[in-house]
């Protein structure tokens, strides 16, 4: 990132937690970067939260540690934080501002752009219609993914959300096209193990070279943590829009991501709303998921799968909460399927893909998709209530019909759901499968599915 | 005179200036080099506090403020239906022709082309009295909108000294002047978006604005000029329901605020509308819908002014004697716009940080729907309905904005999660919802499509309590507990949920329903429950009801029978009594 320039102030008047309050200020602009220099020579990037009556107020992303308020000076460089894009960029690791880790040069930038960018025109948005095969039953058949959606995994500590991630990008694609796609992977406070895992996994499918990394990881600074999802979304447009890649962004783990926004807000003192985050939580969130989609005339795409652990498993916790008022839909793993060793864990009933119906149908999937995977829910919404049942009356107390439900809700678990970390299905596969499920039905029962489709496809068994 | 002031102090959206004397309280002012566009919100000696609609990144103290001199307001004429606009009436289409993909900042635009020529019809002559609010003539606006060309309610009337003949004119031309006033008449005006546009009296509202959806027609019915509100936990289809009731509710005007919401959302209502038809005229949907656009990453301070621009926008075509829908998604986006921008202010919080007068500004809001006899003359009556989604924060329906909400609204759709995990959509939950409006309604329902209607709605509404109360007693005990004619009321409450309650919105057929066939489905099923009670008393066994082949005809009627092959219900009704025959029972009639 370029450094020259700027105005230079040495009056520190304080600092608390994140923040440097400089003093004397006579020129500066909110959201502006400033570059902090220590008495050491260190240097550090920040930008401007807050200015006026000759303060400015600075967050510190990499943090304030050993900063001392004699000594320090802040440059305001009289413009706001950008990321230098390129084609170069593909194949290489940033750290979580965007700076190169891999021990290669900087890429060469044709453009420098601003990484907070500017809300979509609406009107300007191109609607997701284009299926996205992932190879994963569940998702295909029942919460589908399309190019330009936003599409959560709500997740839990120690379950499988990153394996999920990994096998989604390594086997997502838009059957019968040749269209170029990226990656664009930002850790944000994960674990070493886990990004490596994610790295290898790209390297292994020979999809590195087409992916960018971002490398926050929990013990790189926290504060830090704010910029790393918007440089990776500035690649990431860059890539869609100027370069035309169908682009599939993995934000991982957005649970950090809001940690770091609370802090900053506690040490400004602000009111806090729900559980100490602050009430701009959504509308922050928000400029971050809302940057995924299609735009009239533009060939590529930004599809975002975010993932979060929900603390305590608790979907009411603001952070599922907002994201989920914000995300097309949320993938939620279950806690008591993860227990069972079923692979993926997604509990369907309480996720749901909300573009799905445009992605689905004749002429993108099949006629038929919509209403037999309805009846996949209802019939497998039904089975949990006679296993719920059953576990008070015992299997004796259960009608000839409830019995034919909870042999649904087994085999859906088992023949539809449960499946291989490298087992890639087509559609046509899922589709069989969830009609599979549902034969073991009586016809009768089948009240979300129109009879010509019945006539169609159902198996006897 | 305007006031000419400089920046002091920026955060976020909010600013403050000084040397604002001259400023009012909710002027708009054009805000630094970048000329922004805001408003002014506090006044405190000649500091401003000032909202910002647009973003103040790169603003720096020491910038021009420059005052307007007029409070917000939004340009009322024709043009505006078809139109989606961002939160503060700037066409969005406008702006991505000067800024492309993305939202630019400090753009002017006009709301509607002032240089499109509109067949002006007289409706007065000169010498004619006309008063505030008097229609003088009409344009054709849209196939379906004849757009009344009214004395602003801010001009005295008075004589008509001037008035043009039939032709096309522009929006700026002088139509007609009064003795009474030096200010022309044109086919528009300008009306500052927080005052509510003043009308002659005020009804009850009695007339049921028909949604098409069962569960809301049959059960739980909003009237004209009446207001309702969706709370629901994300993923329980608000944004679903509100475009249902977008698209089919039997008005001539919806106007759809996405407040704060996904941009896909109204990317789909764009997309999706121009090509839908409206059930009772047969013209695209688009032809009477008008968009406010202010999606979550939009400036939230412009959330804030959706709201009015919106509501205004539907009480201006209200004044022309049409019904009017207002849909706003979400108002809890909006009040967190409001606690965002009051915790800048370092205003004391109420409740969760939202300041205290968020019910009070609730309460004005959903005051502005009503049914009303417009001012001036002719006689108009028009409507504004006002529905309202609420998305509380972890699907908790006693936090601020819903409790709030719930003591200014009359009817009440409460969204179930439960319901929704299971699929059952609208998963409007029907012992938690209610209506204000059943009994006034209920008459409109007697006196146009069936007298029956009102008791065949109470006893289906029976048979839903019942089965609430019944379904503890199973969940202790099992279903063998309870006797047979009880096992039949679940059967029938589940047969009701599926065939009735249960609406796809995506399919079809079944995405609209007229009153004609909501009433014959619920016949069909209170019909099957007598039937069912009957044969039981009579001896037959539940096993055989439940076997019955004409079970599954009945819940899947919504789906494969079209409103315009209604007479195939009435087979089912023949197929229902000819089947309760063959096991072995003698129907009376």
């Amino acid at each position: 990132m370029s450094t020259q320039g700027g105005v230079q102030y040495s009056k520190i008047a304080e600092i608390k937690g994140p923040l440097v309050v400089v003093d004397g200020v006579d020129s500066a602009a909110f959201d502006e970067l400033v570059e902090i220099q220590t008495t050491g020579g260190e240097k550090r990037l920040g930008k401007v939260l807050e200015v006026g009556n000759g303060k400015a107020i600075v967050q510190v992303f990499e943090g304030t540690t050993g900063l001392s308020v004699s000594g320090t000076s802040a440059k305001f460089m009289g413009k706001v934080m950008e990321m230098p894009v390129s084609e170069e960029v593909l194949g290489r690791v940033f750290d979580g501002l965007g700076r190169p880790i891999d021990g290669l040069p900087d890429p060469i930038a044709s453009k420098f752009l601003d990484i907070n960018g500017e809300p979509m025109n609406p009107e300007q948005r191109e609607y997701p219609r284009d299926f996205i095969q992932t190879g994963v039953s569940v998702i295909d058949g029942m919460l589908t993914l399309v190019r330009g959606q936003k599409l959560p995994i709500f997740s839990g500590s120690g379950m499988s959300h990153n394996i999920l991630a990994a096998q989604i990008a390594r086997q997502a694609a838009v059957v019968g096209t040749t269209d170029e796609f990226a990656v664009v992977f930002a850790a944000i406070g994960v674990q070493y193990s886990e990004a490596e895992y994610f790295k290898r996994s790209l390297e292994e499918s020979g999809a590195l070279k087409r992916s960018v990394l971002f490398l926050n990881l929990a013990d790189d600074p926290a504060i830090e943590r704010i910029i790393t999802p918007r440089v990776a979304l500035t690649v990431a447009e860059y890539l869609a829009y100027d370069l035309g890649m169908h682009v599939l962004v993995i934000l991982t783990d957005m649970t950090n991501y809001a940690e770091a926004l609370r802090e900053i807000s506690a040490a400004r003192e602000e009111v806090p709303g729900r559980k100490g985050y602050p009430g701009y939580l959504y509308t922050d969130l928000s400029t971050i998921y809302e940057r995924a989609g299609r735009l009239h005339g533009r060939k590529g795409s930004v599809t975002q799968m975010p993932i979060l652990t929900m603390p305590s498993d608790d979907i009411t916790h603001p952070i599922p909460d907002l994201t989920g008022y914000i995300t097309e839909g949320q993938i939620v793993l279950g806690r008591d399927l993860f227990r069972q060793g079923v692979y993926p864990p997604v509990n369907i009933l309480m996720s749901l893909s909300r573009i799905m119906k445009d992605g689905i149908g004749e002429g993108r999937t099949r006629a038929d998709h919509q209403e037999v995977s309805n009846q996949n829910y209802d019939a497998y919404s039904r089975s949990q209530e006679v296993r719920a049942l059953a576990g008070i009356v015992g299997k004796a107390g259960l009608t000839g019909v409830d019995l034919k439900y909870l042999e649904v809700g087994d085999s859906f678990e088992k023949d539809f759901l449960t499946q291989a970390v490298d087992e890639n299905r087509t559609i046509e596969e899922t589709l069989s499968l969830q009609w599979k499920v549902v034969s073991l039905l009586p016809k009768n029962e089948l009240t979300k599915i129109k009879d010509k489709f019945i006539d169609q496809y159902y198996k006897e068994r | 005179m305007a006031a000419k002031g400089k920046i002091i102090w920026v955060s976020g959206p909010a600013v403050r200036a000084d040397g604002m004397s001259d400023a009012k309280m909710y002027e708009t002012v054009s805000v630094g080099n970048a000329k922004l566009i805001g408003e002014v919100i506090r006044l405190t000696g000649d500091t401003a506090f000032i909202q910002v609609y647009e973003s103040t990144s790169g603003l720096k103290p020491g910038e021009p403020v420059i005052g307007t001199g007029n409070p917000l307001s939004v340009l009322l004429g024709p043009g505006i239906i078809g139109q989606i606009y961002d939160g503060i009436q700037r066409p969005l289409k406008d702006l991505a022709a000067k800024s492309g993909s993305f939202i630019g900042r400090g753009i002017t635009t006009t709301p509607v082309d002032m240089t499109k020529k509109y067949k002006f019809k007289p409706l007065v002559k000169t010498g004619d009295e006309v008063k505030p609010g008097s229609v003088i003539g009409s344009v054709k606006e849209t196939d379906l909108i004849d757009h009344s060309i009214m004395v602003p309610p801010d001009h005295p009337g008075g004589k008509i000294t001037k008035i043009v003949s039939e032709g096309d004119y522009d929006l700026e031309t002088e139509l007609a002047t009064t003795n009474e006033s030096k200010i022309p008449i044109k086919m528009y005006h300008m009306w500052p978006v927080r005052k509510p546009r003043p009308y002659k009296s005020r009804y009850d509202p009695t007339v049921p604005l028909l949604t098409g959806q069962r569960v809301i027609d049959t059960f739980f019915p909003i009237a004209k000029g009446g207001t309702g509100s969706i709370p629901g936990a994300f993923g329980t289809g608000k944004t679903v329901t509100l475009h249902q009731i977008a698209k089919w509710a039997d008005s001539q005007v919806v106007v759809y605020i996405g407040c704060g919401e996904r941009g896909n959302e109204m990317t789909e209502v764009l997309v999706e509308f121009p090509h839908l038809k409206d059930p009772r005229t047969g013209k695209p949907l688009m032809d009477r819908t008008v968009l406010v656009a202010n999606t979550s990453n939009m400036p939230v301070a412009a959330r804030e002014a959706s709201i009015y621009t919106g509501v205004t926008i539907a009480e201006y075509y209200r004044d022309m004697g049409k019904d009017v829908v207002l849909v706003a998604d979400s108002t809890s986006r909006w009040a967190e716009a409001l606690r965002e921008m009051s915790g800048r202010l370092e205003e004391m919080p109420a409740e969760e940080g939202y300041p205290s007068y968020l019910a009070s500004r609730l309460a004005e809001f959903y005051e502005r729907a009503g049914r009303v006899r417009a001012l001036g003359s002719p006689d108009r009556d028009g409507s504004v309905t006002l529905v309202g989604a609420v998305s509380p924060s972890g699907g908790d329906f006693t936090e601020p904005v819903t409790t709030h909400t719930m003591r200014f609204i009359k009817t009440f759709w409460a969204l179930d999660a439960k319901l929704a995990y299971s699929r059952h959509y609208p998963s409007i939950n029907w012992m938690n919802s209610y209506s204000g409006y059943l009994a006034d309604i209920g008459k409109w329902w007697g006196d146009n499509v069936s007298k029956e209607w009102f008791e065949l709605r109470s006893e289906a509404y029976g048979i839903l309590q019942r089965e609430d109360t019944l379904k503890e007693i199973v969940r202790l005990l099992g279903p063998e507990a309870l006797p047979d004619e009880e096992k039949l009321i679940l059967e029938v409450a589940r047969m009701i949920k599926i065939g009735i309650l249960q609406q796809n919105s995506f399919d079809d057929v079944d995405t609209y329903c007229s009153p004609q066939k909501q009433l014959k489905l619920l016949k069909l099923l209170v019909e099957f429950y007598r039937q069912g009670q009957k044969a039981l008393k009579d001896g037959a066994s539940l096993a055989d009801i439940r076997a019955m082949p004409v079970i599954a005809t009945l819940l899947k009627a919504r789906m494969e029978i079209p409103d315009d092959q209604i007479a195939k219900l009435d087979q089912i009704e023949t197929t229902i009594i000819d089947e309760f025959k063959r096991i072995g029972v003698k129907v009376t009639n």
